[in-house]
């Protein structure tokens, strides 16, 4: 999902910055008022940061014949809801830019909104629709850390579809070939990343599947 | 009976990265994701040329990889310690009570 530097157009980079940079600031206010009342939640959150660290280093494999990473910023949206990733995925963004020269610093902006934003909004969107039918709190878990993942990558599609449209097939065709890109090859790494938001979740809060299981994590009950 | 199914997910997890490289019928060059989205754009706009350059780049493929490793090393490393801390924290509570 990593736009590479210098690889959007100025205008289409400026965008991104101005559309990412709201979210990025209520997620600071946010973050500041989750510690200031529940300390206790500090470890959390950075347990979360440190899931998203590990699993946006992992390239893994998938049936494409491509390798690609997961995101894990479906754990912190779950459990702290979707705005304080907006600060977490940017730090992890921004180490990666400046010392891996894996995306970029023109880049970021849209970097951040796909990766911190949407992927995290749509996880505790998911999350939430999911547990209100019904299901269990690992279903629930799993689904939103999946969609979440998969959302961040047809989200990479659409902004390179409208940085480059196709010549002959117009936006719609290069969301077709990024989408062929990066969202296929994300499909199975996206069921991985659900299956190890569960188990690390489980293990973090010590609880699994018991009701308060989520509360523990974010500090709410002891 | 969650320890158990998280050991379950776990196997589940590895077998769907691991199917790719081993199942006949799958498989390629590994590339990554991001290079080939790269790869397209100089397709469809060849001679683009990227207007910013990264500020600095990992001066071999060795030293990409001990950075990358570096920050799963970290993140994992952290992962553990918390996981463990919650752990032992719950054993002495029940030791009080």
């Amino acid at each position: 999902m990593h736009i590479m530097e210098g690889y959007l157009p100025a205008a289409h980079a400026a965008g991104w910055f101005a559309v990412s940079a709201p979210f990025v600031v209520a997620g600071a206010i946010r973050l500041k008022r989750i510690v200031t009342e529940r300390p206790q939640a500090k470890m959390t959150l950075a347990a979360a940061g440190a899931f998203t660290f590990v699993l946006s280093a992992l390239k893994m494999p998938s049936v494409t014949g491509s390798c690609s990473h997961p995101t894990g910023t479906g754990l912190g949206a779950v459990v702290f809801g979707p705005a304080v990733m907006a600060v977490l995925g940017t730090i992890v963004l921004l180490f990666q830019a400046l010392l891996l020269a894996h995306g970029g610093l023109t880049t970021l902006g849209a970097n951040v909104f796909s990766m911190a934003i949407v992927g995290p909004w749509v996880s505790w969107a998911v999350w939430r629709v999911a547990g209100k039918l019904g299901a269990s709190i690992a279903v629930a878990v799993f689904l939103g850390a999946a969609l979440g993942d998969l959302s961040t990558y047809a989200t990479t599609s659409v902004q390179l579809a409208l940085a480059y449209p196709d010549p002959a097939s117009g936006f719609l065709g290069a969301v077709l070939k990024f989408g062929g890109i990066y969202a296929i090859t994300q499909i199975p790494l996206s069921i991985a990343e659900g299956l190890l938001t569960v188990v690390v979740m489980n293990a973090l809060s010590g609880r699994a599947g018991k009701a308060d299981e989520i509360r523990v994590l974010s500090g709410e009950v002891k | 009976m969650a320890i158990n199914r998280s050991w379950w997910l776990i196997a589940a997890t590895v077998a769907i990265v691991a199917a790719p490289l081993v199942l006949p019928g799958l498989g390629g060059d590994f590339k990554g994701s991001d290079d080939q989205g790269t790869d397209a754009i100089l397709a469809s706009r060849p001679g683009y040329q990227p207007w910013f350059q990264p500020l600095w780049k990992p001066p071999s493929d060795e030293v990409e990889s001990l950075l990358f490793a570096l920050q799963a090393a970290l993140g994992a490393g952290f992962l553990g310690y918390m996981i463990g801390r919650r752990h032992s924290s719950q054993r002495g509570d029940v030791a009080r009570r």
